[in-house]
């Protein structure tokens, strides 16, 4: 097990470097980060803009690129992170917060989702082709041809601004984390901003996940063992939490694992339209500036969390699932 | 032969209602097996022998509908509360199914499985039970079964797998064994090993097989009677001497034609294909397929009556039998 | 039974594929016949002809039967314009994206090797990064590359879109193809066929795509719904085509709306909403359909 885990790792480290680099370049590519910072800073001297090529190894051709990541990946690890072109702003401060916004979305809707998907899934799976089924089956569908955007615009004009028509008052604030100008920590308020973009991510991995489990739970189901397990004589209960529930989750667990991307994909969206500060966010206002600096750390970031949640597959499905063999 | 009966099955029918009509799978069967002897069913895929002994075992899906009468140890099935099927489940009939590698749960150890079936009706600590779950191991003839407890079923081979299967059934001393088609999936010597295993329970414990299978050769090796099935009826059955010298039935002497055997050069498999089942042939449903059927076969539904050592569910067996297989 | 008939039968006993696709028929007949079906041009106002100056936010009602927006155009002449772009570059990016997919695919099932290997890793790259940002990467790197320009145009073009499209749309198919080569690859057929000193290309064309055909149209059909929500995405988000002064597309429609937002003009929300959610829910069901038809092994009471 533990030379397995330490091969993956191995691995990982240069798919890391491979894949940043690649994006390293194409981001040298597509922002044109010289151009971005002239484009912000109309009148900035020839001294500082030197200074910017210098800070951030802006040199040109197939060498420069390398020599210009090295340098960046340098500065990298040692928390000397170049400044964002507009306004020169340190960029980890306001990365870190970010995350930390995201992350509180993001768990708490994966949870829910997750936990609420499962058990939607789970829930039919006993039951397939009935009413039940035929119901939880077409919303999930519905909710995964609606993509979150279109979910946050019509719960924002009900939630928002046709409750507040009706009722005078709106019910749940559709931007921000707290209203604008409030200071310090209020966890109701913060509760409040999260309930719609929660909800939207929610939908989303909700009609995911109870898919997955319906799929797999039938599966499982109607294999063989199953009427074994029934042929000894124990519990129902038994056969359907250690045999079914069991072996239906091992599969989920390892795309629960890979997902994690469109997971993330979905935060992006979410947090844009009601104007969550966190990463997807700080990604879309640094892509609109051509922010390469801002870019730079925040595609990094990316790059090692979906590392680490593919090697975390891997793993967990080695350790769940023995007919894997390690190695 | 005056063991008492263990299983007994009258008039038992099995219908699956589907979309396109009711599937008629098992349309009247009756059986008695006797503590100690093994009984070979044997018939075409789709006579539905599994069907019958799965549901009388109430493992069918669920919209499946059961009815006569099945009964183990005086214990009737049919109808049966849960409770009652789960304690005969396991202690009193316990199954080999034909295909071990997805039979076995392949996330479970060995070792687990087993012991799960011993706690399941004995009250035993899980450390009891896995001793004598590797003793089971042991007498099934699993070398090392301590090592092999703790491995999963994929570790196994095919042979092995079914050993597992068996060391698990009678892991409570059944009083009768159901075995659907145990060598199907086997090479020739494994099969022969696994047929050795089931008769050396016979005579050790004392246990009644059922030996399902559509190999008739496999039922001459160990069977003590043998009863065949078509198109979910008895058509014909009897000690399996005689039904090897002279069946009476057409469907049982195309099956023995398509056993390959010394002294024969060609098979001859039964031309034509087993009947549709939502809307079986009138009266006997072999007639479509039968190079002897005449006008009668249509109108009556045979039933199974004495001719010489066999019974058999022919109109015309008494002129038949002397034509051999 | 011919197998065909099986399939068309299977198809046809899922209901909602089939009611999908009589209203994706229905859609598709509205945008054919833009001219006659829609009631305005796309750019033309309410109230052009009459004296008084055009209405913006027209509410519901007779002479705007969805309302109208900003600048008092029809929402619902526009939408079936901005449907029909936005079909178009589906149908289009999901067709071009699926032929890329199997050519490449079928190349690393049947060379295998490191062509296989890396293959692999760039498409699991490319589809665990959130696909939002993919796409925004690969637009600005597309729009940069000043020897691109000829090829791909300009970024706010349809064809750069449908182009972009394509080149994220590959990876899903190349996985998908590369299996089924490499389970083909085993049976007796394609060894005859190798035996007989057929050519790679021939294998691929003459067997083993004939033999992919359902999974492969199953595929092309979620393409075609991933593309008209990806349109929509970048539409939203306002790094959409710009269809030029004659068209509109789903996109600009659905990103229109945050605007109407806040004042409460729910029309210009609510029906282009429902508009891009029902396109992508009917094309959905009939890949689902097509599923159920094409796959053999759910064949039975399931
Ligand atoms: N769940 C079900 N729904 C409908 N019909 C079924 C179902 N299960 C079995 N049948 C039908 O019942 C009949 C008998 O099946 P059964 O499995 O008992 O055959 P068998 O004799 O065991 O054949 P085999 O040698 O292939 O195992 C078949 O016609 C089969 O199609
Ligand atoms: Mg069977």
């Amino acid at each position: 097990m533990f030379r397995f885990v330490m091969r993956r790792l191995m691995w990982a480290l240069p798919m890391t470097l491979i894949i940043t680099f690649v994006v390293y370049v194409a981001l040298r590519v597509g922002t044109d980060p010289l151009a971005s910072y002239l484009r912000v800073n109309q009148r900035a001297s020839e001294k500082k803009i030197q200074q910017y090529i210098e800070t951030n190894g802006l040199y040109e051709g197939f060498g420069g690129y390398v020599r210009g990541y090295l340098q960046w990946l340098q500065g990298f690890v040692t928390f000397d992170w170049p400044r964002s072109i507009k306004g020169s702003r340190e960029v980890w401060p306001e990365f870190r917060d970010a995350m930390f916004n995201t992350l509180r979305l993001g768990l708490t809707a994966t949870f829910l989702g997750i936990l609420i998907g499962l058990s939607f899934g789970i829930f039919v799976a006993l039951k397939p082709g009935g009413l039940r089924d035929a119901t939880v089956s077409t919303s999930s569908f519905v909710a995964i041809s609606t993509p979150p955007y279109v979910s946050a615009l019509l719960l924002q004009l009900l939630f928002a601004v046709y409750w507040s028509k009706w009722f005078g008052q709106s019910l749940l604030p559709t931007s921000g984390v707290y209203p604008p100008g409030h200071r310090g920590f209020d966890l109701v308020l913060m509760i409040k901003h999260m309930i719609l973009p929660v909800t939207v991510v929610v939908i989303q991995v909700v009609a995911v996940y109870a898919r997955y489990m319906r799929a797999s739970l039938l599966e499982v189901l109607n294999s063989e063992y199953m009427r074994t397990a029934r042929s000894k004589g124990i519990s129902e209960r038994r056969v359907l939490v250690r045999h079914a529930l069991r072996n239906a989750l091992i599969p989920i667990v390892t795309v629960a694992a890979i997902d994690i991307g469109a997971i993330l994909g979905g935060l992006i969206i979410t947090e844009r339209i009601f104007s969550y500060p966190g990463l997807g966010d700080f990604f879309l206002g640094a892509y609109d500036n051509g922010d390469f600096p801002q870019m730079m750390p925040w595609m990094f970031f990316f790059t090692l969390v979906v590392i680490a949640f593919n090697l975390l597959a891997d793993v967990l499905y080695a350790v769940l699932d023995p007919r894997i063999r390690l190695g | 032969m005056t063991n008492e009966v263990v299983l007994s099955l009258r008039d038992f029918r099995v219908t699956f209602p589907t979309l396109f009509g009711d599937v008629q799978a098992v349309r009247g069967i009756d059986l008695d097996v006797r503590a100690g002897e093994i009984v070979g069913v044997v018939g075409e895929s789709g006579s539905g022998k599994s069907v019958t002994f799965l549901g009388l075992m109430g493992l069918l899906p669920k919209g499946a509908r059961i009815s006569g009468s099945a009964t183990v140890n005086g214990t009737e099935l049919v109808g049966a509360p849960r409770q009652v099927l789960r304690e005969v489940r396991g202690r009193k009939v316990a199954m080999i199914f034909q295909d071990p590698l997805s039979a076995l749960n392949p996330t479970h150890r060995i070792g687990h499985q087993i012991v799960e079936m011993i706690r399941a009706h004995q009250s035993m600590s899980k450390a009891a039970a896995m001793e004598r779950a590797i003793e089971l191991l042991n007498d099934v003839g699993i070398p090392q079964p301590r090592e092999r407890a703790r491995q999963y079923p994929h570790e196994f081979s095919g042979g092995m797998r079914q050993r597992v299967m068996i060391a698990m059934a009678i892991a409570n001393d059944p009083d009768v064994l159901i075995a659907d088609e145990p060598t199907t999936a086997l090479d020739v010597t494994v099969q022969a090993q696994i047929l050795e295993i089931l008769q050396k329970i016979q005579s050790e414990r004392q246990a009644a097989i059922v030996l399902i299978t559509h190999d008739l050769g496999v039922v001459a090796r160990v069977a003590d009677r043998v009863q065949g099935m078509y198109a979910g009826r008895v058509v014909e059955r009897g000690p399996v001497a005689a039904l090897y010298d002279h069946p009476s039935h057409p469907y049982t002497q195309g099956l023995l034609r398509s056993l390959p055997s010394v002294g024969r050069d060609r098979l001859v498999p039964i031309p034509g294909s087993p009947p549709n089942m939502i809307e079986p042939p009138s009266g006997c449903a072999f007639r479509v397929r039968c190079p002897h059927a005449i006008d009668r076969c249509s109108l009556e539904v045979p039933t199974l009556r004495v001719v010489g050592d066999l019974e058999s569910a022919c109109l015309r067996a008494d002129e038949l039998r002397s034509v051999g297989p | 039974m011919s197998p065909r008939r099986m399939a068309v039968r299977r198809f046809v006993k899922h209901r909602a594929a089939l009611i999908s696709l009589i209203i994706l028929g229905i859609m598709v007949l509205f945008i054919l016949l833009a001219p006659f079906t829609a009631r305005y041009g796309v750019n033309e106002a309410v109230f052009k002809t009459s004296p008084e100056k055009p209405n913006s936010f027209l509410s519901p009602r007779g002479i705007a039967w969805l309302g109208t927006d900003d600048i008092g155009r029809d929402l619902y002449s526009r939408l079936i314009y901005g449907l029909r772009v936005s079909i178009l570059i589906g149908l289009a990016s999901a067709f071009f994206g699926t032929i890329l997919g199997v050519a490449i695919g079928a190349v690393a099932g049947l060379r295998g090797g490191w062509i296989d290997d890396l293959l692999m890793r760039v498409t699991d790259l490319f589809l665990a990064f959130p696909f939002l940002v993919t796409l925004l990467v690969l637009r600005s790197v597309m729009s940069n590359v000043p020897w691109l320009k000829p090829i791909v145009g300009n970024p706010t073009s349809i064809r750069f879109v449908v182009i972009l499209f394509v080149l994220f749309g590959w990876m899903g198919v190349a996985r998908l193809m590369r299996g089924q080569v490499l389970a083909l690859k085993e049976r007796e057929f394609v060894e005859a066929a190798r035996a007989l000193g057929a050519s790679n290309t021939r294998i691929v064309l003459r067997h083993l795509l004939p033999n992919s055909a359902g999974p492969i149209l199953v595929a092309l059909t979620f393409a075609v719904s991933g593309n008209i929500i990806a349109e929509a995405t970048l539409g939203f988000f306002g790094y959409g085509p710009q269809p030029g002064a004659g068209a509109t597309s789903l996109g600009k429609l659905v990103g229109g709306a945050k605007g109407a937002l806040l004042p409460g003009y729910w029309w210009l929300v609510v029906f282009p909403c429902v508009i891009l959610i029902l396109v992508s829910l009917c094309v959905n069901f009939v890949g689902d359909g097509l599923r159920d038809a094409t796959d053999p092994k759910l064949d039975g009471n399931r």
